[in-house]
C-alpha cells in the first residue's frame, strides 16, 4: 500500500504536519492489551460498584429502576441499528427511519402533543431548547421556570442563560409547589415562557390548568416537563393547556447507567413545528410510489442554515429512542397504566409506612405521584450511609444535591420494589 | 425459469416498509405484562384531578410481533456491519463488541447516579482514567466528559470561552468560521450568543492567513477550526493561525471530528488550540447508534480548566475518587455526569489499543485513504491534490458537465453496489463534493472493492447516465419524494387521518 502512494514509510505521509507540532514520543498509555485481558480489567472496575439495581432502591430524581423488558436490549443489540449512522441515506436507513416516526407518534401520544422530534440528548437539554424556543416563538427572551423543576435542571438552564440570549426568573417554591398567584407576579408582556415540571422534583402535583393559564393571558407559552412512565394514569400536559411537552425518557426501557445516555423527548403543537429543535422523520413516497419515510423539516437544522438553525444540535440519542419505542410496544398502553399505578401505590404504602415510624416527618402535604420527600429526624448522611451498608438505597440525600433542602430525602418507588422490601427497609431503617 | 420467475408477488416477502406497529396485532394482545401491585391501590381522586381519562393509543402486540417488527425493520438498515462505509467526515469504523458487553456489565448499567460515591468507586475510576486518556491524546490536559455529543462540546467549549473572557472583563461578541466548516460551528456559536464571522479558505483549501488577520480584532472570542480541515489536509500554518488568534487575545478551538487522523502524530494542544472536543463516537469507536447517543468530551489549557462545567470525577488525595468542581465552573450542561455508557465504551477501546494502537489506528486511517486517493484521482478531479489524512474530497463536476449526471446520482448507484455512500456536498467549497473516508477498519480488498464501484459507476455515468439517475434499484425503498414530506407534512400516525 506504501508503494501505491508513493510513500516508503508511513512517516511520509504525516509530512504535511509541521515538524514543531509532531508528536515525535509515544503517547505516555499503557501499551494495548489482548481482548480477554482488557474483558477482565472492565469487569474488575465493573465489581467495584454496587450498583443500585443489585440493592433495594428507592433513588429517583430524574433516574429510575424500572423493568426493562428482554426484548428491549435484543433489539438494541442488532447491529443493523447501532451500527448505522443518522439516516441522511434513506434508502438503506429506513429500519431507523420507520422506528423514529413511531417513537414520534408514541410521544405525541403520551404528550397530547401534535408533532415530536427524533429526540434530544436528555431532559435537562430537552427543557432548556423548550426555553429558547419558547423565546424565538413569541420573540420575547425572559422565562419564568418553577423553582420546584429538578436543580441540577434549573442549573443547566442557568448555565445556558450565560449567553444571554435568554433571561431567566425562577419562582419560588410553597409547600412543595408553585403557586399560581406567585407566578403571576413575575410574568409580564416580555415573558416567552412559564416551565414547569409535573409530578415536580418533590413529586407533587402541580396546578397546571392554573398556571398554563397565567401563560396564555400573558402571551407566554407553557411549557410542561413530565415522567412518561407514568403517562399510563395520568392526563397528559396538553389537557392543561401545555404548548411544548418535554421530559427524560430514560424510564422507557432504558438502563440508568450512572445517568446517562437517556434521551429527552420533545413535542409541541403543530403551529410551532417550525421552530421545532432537532431531527424529524416524516412518511412519504419513493418513486415507485412505495410507502417510506425520511428526514424532513431540515431547513430548520444546522447542516443547513447554520447559524439561523433552531439549534445546534447534530447526534440526538436515536438508539435510545429505539429502547423507548420497544419499551412501550412491549407494555402498550394497559402495562403503562400497570406501572404507572404500581409505582404509585407504592410509593404511597412506603411513605405512609416511614411516617407511622415517626422517625420520618412530612415537610409537605401535596397529592404526590410516585416520588415524596420527607424530613429525616437524624442524620440523613449517617442514615444513608448505613442503610447503603445493609443493601438498601435509602432515597436521594437533597442535602447533597441542594444545602438549602438539607434534612430531606426524596424516595421514588417504582414497581420492581415488593411490599415485603419495603416492610424490611421501613423495619430496618427503624432499628438504626 | 429464473428467481424472479419463481416468485408469486401476492405471496413474496415484502423489502421494504411494512405496517406501523400500531396496525398490527389485536386489542387483545400483550406482550410484557406487570404484575399486580401487593400493596393497596391509590384511588384516582387522590391524583390532584389529573388522573387519565382517556385511553392511550398504543401498540398492542405480542412478544413475536415486537421481535419480527424490529427485525424486519433492522433488515431494511445499513450498519457499518452490513459493509463499507466511508462516510467522510463520520469516521464509520467498526464497533467492538468488548465495548457493548462492558457498557452493559450490572457493575456500570444499574448504577443510579445518586447512589453513595463509595459504591461507584470502579465507575469513578473509569472516568478519571479516560479523563487522563484524552488529556495524553489532545495535549489538552483539563477535560470534561460531560457533553453528550460533538455540537453539544463545541457549545460547551464556547460557553467556557465566554465566562474566560468575562472574568478577564472582556467578554467580546464575535467567533471567527472558515467557509469549509461543520455547520454545528455556527450554530453553536449562535446559540452561545456570539456573532458569526465567516472566512474564505485560501487557493489550498486552507485557512487564508490574510483573511484570518483582517478577521481578527479584540471583539473576537475566538477561532474554530477543524484540523485536519474538512478537505482533509492538515493547514501547514496551523502554528501562525493559533499565534495570531492569540495575539488579539482571542482562544483557539478546535473541532475534533478529524481527531482520527492524527492521535499519537500531532496534538491539538502542541498546536496552539486552547480547547477542543473529541466525537467518541468517531475516533474512539463508540457506535453512531442511527444518530446517537454519543459523546463530545472537551478538552482544555490549564488556564481554562478552572471554568470547566461540573461535576467532574476525581482522584482523592487518599486514592479513592469523586466527584468535584472547579473555582470558576459555568455550572451544569446536562444532567448528572455525562453519557456513561458511551464512556464505558471509549474506555474499553483505549484499554484494548493503547497508545500504540491508537497512533497505528490513526496511520492506517490515513494510509487507506491515500490508497484510495490515489487509485480515484484519474476518474474523478481532485481538487486539492495533496497528500491527505485521512479523508480527502472528490469533485463530481465533470460528470455532471459531461454527462449530467450529479453526485446524488453517483452516491445513490454506490447503494446498489452494496457501499455506503460517502459523504456528498460537504464541503461546500467544492462543486459536487464526494467525501470519502474509509478508516482503518477497511482491508485491502475491501478498499479495492469500493475503488472499483466508483471507477464502474464513472464508467456507466459515460455509457448510460440515466441508469445512475433511477438508482437505486436493489435497496428496501428507492429515491424518496422529499418535496412531499416538506408539502405534506405526515409526521405521526394517526387513525383519525385515515377514517
Amino acid at each position: 500500500m506504501l508503494s501505491a502512494v508513493g510513500a516508503t514509510s508511513v512517516d511520509d505521509l504525516f509530512e504535511s504536519v509541521p515538524a514543531a507540532v509532531r508528536l515525535g514520543r509515544p503517547l505516555a498509555l499503557p501499551g494495548g492489551v489482548s481482548e480477554m485481558e482488557a474483558a477482565a480489567t472492565l469487569r474488575a472496575l465493573s465489581d467495584r460498584n454496587r450498583p443500585a439495581s443489585r440493592l433495594v432502591s428507592f433513588a429517583g430524581a430524574g433516574c429510575y429502576d424500572h423493568y426493562v423488558p428482554s426484548i428491549v436490549d435484543h433489539v438494541l443489540r442488532r447491529p443493523e441499528f447501532f451500527t448505522a449512522y443518522t439516516p441522511y441515506q434513506p434508502e438503506v436507513s429506513q429500519g431507523t427511519l420507520q422506528n423514529i416516526y413511531e417513537f414520534q407518534s408514541m410521544i405525541c401520544e403520551i404528550t397530547g402533543m401534535d408533532v415530536a422530534n427524533a429526540s434530544m440528548y436528555d431532559g435537562a437539554t430537552a427543557f432548556v431548547e423548550a426555553a429558547l424556543m419558547a423565546a424565538r416563538t413569541t420573540k420575547r427572551d425572559k422565562v419564568v421556570v418553577a423553582g420546584s423543576v429538578h436543580p441540577e435542571w434549573r442549573v443547566v438552564l442557568d448555565t445556558y442563560a450565560e449567553s444571554g440570549i435568554i433571561e431567566v426568573v425562577t419562582c419560588p417554591v410553597e409547600d412543595g409547589l408553585t403557586a399560581a398567584a406567585s407566578a403571576a407576579l413575575l410574568v409580564d408582556d416580555a415573558t416567552a415562557a412559564i416551565l414547569v415540571s409535573n409530578p415536580n422534583f418533590f413529586g407533587h402535583f402541580e396546578d397546571l390548568a392554573a398556571l398554563g393559564d397565567l401563560a396564555h393571558a400573558a402571551g407566554a407559552l407553557f411549557v410542561v416537563s413530565m415522567n412518561p412512565a407514568l403517562a399510563g394514569v395520568l392526563e397528559s400536559p396538553a389537557s392543561f393547556g401545555a404548548d411544548i411537552v418535554v421530559g427524560e425518557g430514560q424510564p422507557l426501557g432504558n438502563a440508568m447507567s450512572f445517568g446517562g445516555p437517556g434521551l429527552g423527548f420533545f413535542a409541541c403543537r403543530e403551529q410551532y413545528l417550525r421552530q421545532m429543535p432537532g431531527r424529524i422523520v416524516g412518511r412519504t413516497v419513493d418513486v415507485d410510489g412505495a410507502g417510506a419515510f425520511v428526514l424532513t423539516m431540515q431547513t430548520r437544522e444546522q447542516h443547513i442554515r447554520r447559524e439561523k438553525a433552531t439549534s445546534n444540535i447534530c447526534s440526538n440519542h436515536a438508539l435510545n429512542a429505539l429502547a423507548a419505542a420497544v419499551y412501550l410496544s412491549s407494555v402498550g398502553a394497559e402495562g403503562l397504566a400497570e406501572v404507572g399505578r404500581a409505582c404509585i401505590a407504592k410509593a404511597h404504602y412506603l411513605r405512609e409506612a416511614l411516617l407511622a415510624t415517626g422517625t420520618f416527618d412530612a415537610p409537605f402535604s401535596a397529592p404526590f405521584a410516585h416520588e415524596f420527600a420527607l424530613r429525616y429526624t437524624g442524620d440523613v448522611v449517617a442514615m444513608h450511609a448505613e442503610m447503603t451498608r445493609r443493601g438498601y438505597i435509602a432515597g436521594v440525600d437533597l442535602g447533597s444535591i441542594d444545602p438549602g433542602m438539607d434534612g430531606l430525602v426524596l424516595f421514588a418507588v417504582t414497581e420492581k420494589r415488593t411490599r415485603a422490601e419495603i416492610d424490611a427497609f421501613v423495619e430496618e431503617v427503624v432499628s438504626l | 425459469m429464473t428467481r424472479d420467475d419463481a416468485l408469486n408477488p401476492a405471496m413474496a416477502p415484502s423489502r421494504g416498509p411494512r405496517e406501523l406497529i400500531f396496525e398490527l396485532g389485536t386489542p387483545a394482545n400483550r406482550c410484557t405484562e406487570i404484575p399486580a401491585p401487593d400493596v393497596p391501590e391509590v384511588p384516582a381522586d387522590a391524583l390532584a384531578g389529573q388522573s387519565r381519562t382517556c385511553g392511550l393509543r398504543l401498540p398492542h402486540v405480542t412478544e413475536v410481533d415486537v421481535a419480527r417488527h424490529y427485525h424486519h425493520l433492522a433488515t431494511m438498515n445499513f450498519g457499518v456491519d452490513s459493509g463499507s462505509y466511508p462516510l467522510g467526515s463520520c469516521t464509520m469504523k467498526y464497533n467492538p463488541r468488548l465495548n457493548e458487553d462492558a457498557c452493559r456489565l450490572e457493575g456500570f448499567a444499574g448504577l443510579h447516579p445518586y447512589q453513595p460515591l463509595d459504591t461507584a468507586q470502579g465507575a469513578l475510576e473509569l472516568m478519571v482514567s479516560l479523563a487522563d486518556a484524552l488529556g495524553e491524546v489532545s495535549g489538552l490536559p483539563g477535560v470534561t466528559l460531560q457533553p453528550a455529543a460533538g455540537a453539544h462540546g463545541e457549545l460547551t467549549a464556547l460557553m467556557v470561552f465566554r465566562a474566560y473572557h468575562t472574568a478577564n472583563g472582556d467578554p467580546r461578541k464575535r467567533v471567527v468560521i472558515p467557509d469549509a466548516a461543520h455547520g454545528t460551528n455556527p450554530a453553536s456559536v449562535a446559540m452561545c450568543g456570539y456573532e458569526v464571522t465567516t472566512i474564505a479558505s485560501d487557493e489550498n483549501g486552507a485557512v487564508d492567513l490574510d483573511a484570518l488577520r483582517a478577521a481578527l480584532d479584540t471583539d473576537v472570542a475566538a477561532l474554530m477550526l477543524t484540523n485536519p480541515n474538512t478537505l482533509g489536509l492538515f493547514d501547514p500554518n496551523i502554528v501562525e493561525i493559533t499565534k495570531a488568534v492569540h495575539e488579539v487575545g482571542a482562544l483557539a478551538y478546535c473541532d475534533g471530528a478529524n481527531l482520527n487522523a492524527i492521535m499519537g502524530k500531532a496534538r491539538p494542544g502542541d498546536m496552539g488550540f486552547d480547547a477542543m472536543h473529541i466525537n467518541l463516537h468517531k475516533t474512539f469507536s463508540t457506535p453512531h447508534g442511527g444518530g446517537g447517543p454519543g459523546a463530545g468530551p472537551v478538552c482544555v489549557t490549564p488556564a481554562l480548566t478552572p471554568f470547566l462545567p461540573g461535576p467532574l470525577p476525581v482522584r482523592n488525595a487518599d486514592g479513592t475518587f469523586g466527584l468535584g468542581w472547579t473555582e470558576h465552573s459555568i455550572g451544569r450542561i446536562r444532567s448528572y455526569f455525562g453519557n456513561f455508557g458511551v464512556l464505558v465504551r471509549a474506555y474499553a477501546y483505549v484499554l484494548a489499543l493503547g497508545g500504540d494502537g491508537l497512533r497505528e489506528a490513526s496511520e492506517q486511517a490515513v494510509l487507506s485513504a491515500n490508497y484510495m486517493k490515489e487509485r480515484l484521482k484519474s476518474v474523478y478531479p481532485l481538487p486539492y491534490d495533496r497528500t491527505c489524512m485521512h479523508e480527502f474530497v472528490l469533485s463530481g463536476d465533470e460528470l455532471r458537465k459531461k454527462y449530467g449526471v450529479r453526485t446524488l446520482d453517483v452516491a445513490k448507484r454506490l447503494l446498489d453496489y452494496g457501499v455506503h455512500p460517502p459523504t456528498i456536498y460537504f464541503p461546500l467549497i467544492v462543486h459536487e463534493s464526494i467525501m470519502i473516508e474509509p478508516t482503518e477498519t477497511e482491508s485491502l480488498a475491501d478498499l479495492d472493492r469500493m475503488c472499483e464501484a466508483l471507477i464502474a459507476i464513472a464508467h456507466e455515468a459515460e455509457s448510460d447516465p440515466d441508469l445512475l439517475h433511477g438508482a437505486p434499484y436493489t435497496t428496501p425503498v428507492r429515491r424518496l419524494d422529499e418535496a412531499r414530506a416538506v408539502k405534506q407534512p405526515d409526521l405521526r400516525w394517526n387513525p383519525a387521518d385515515e377514517l
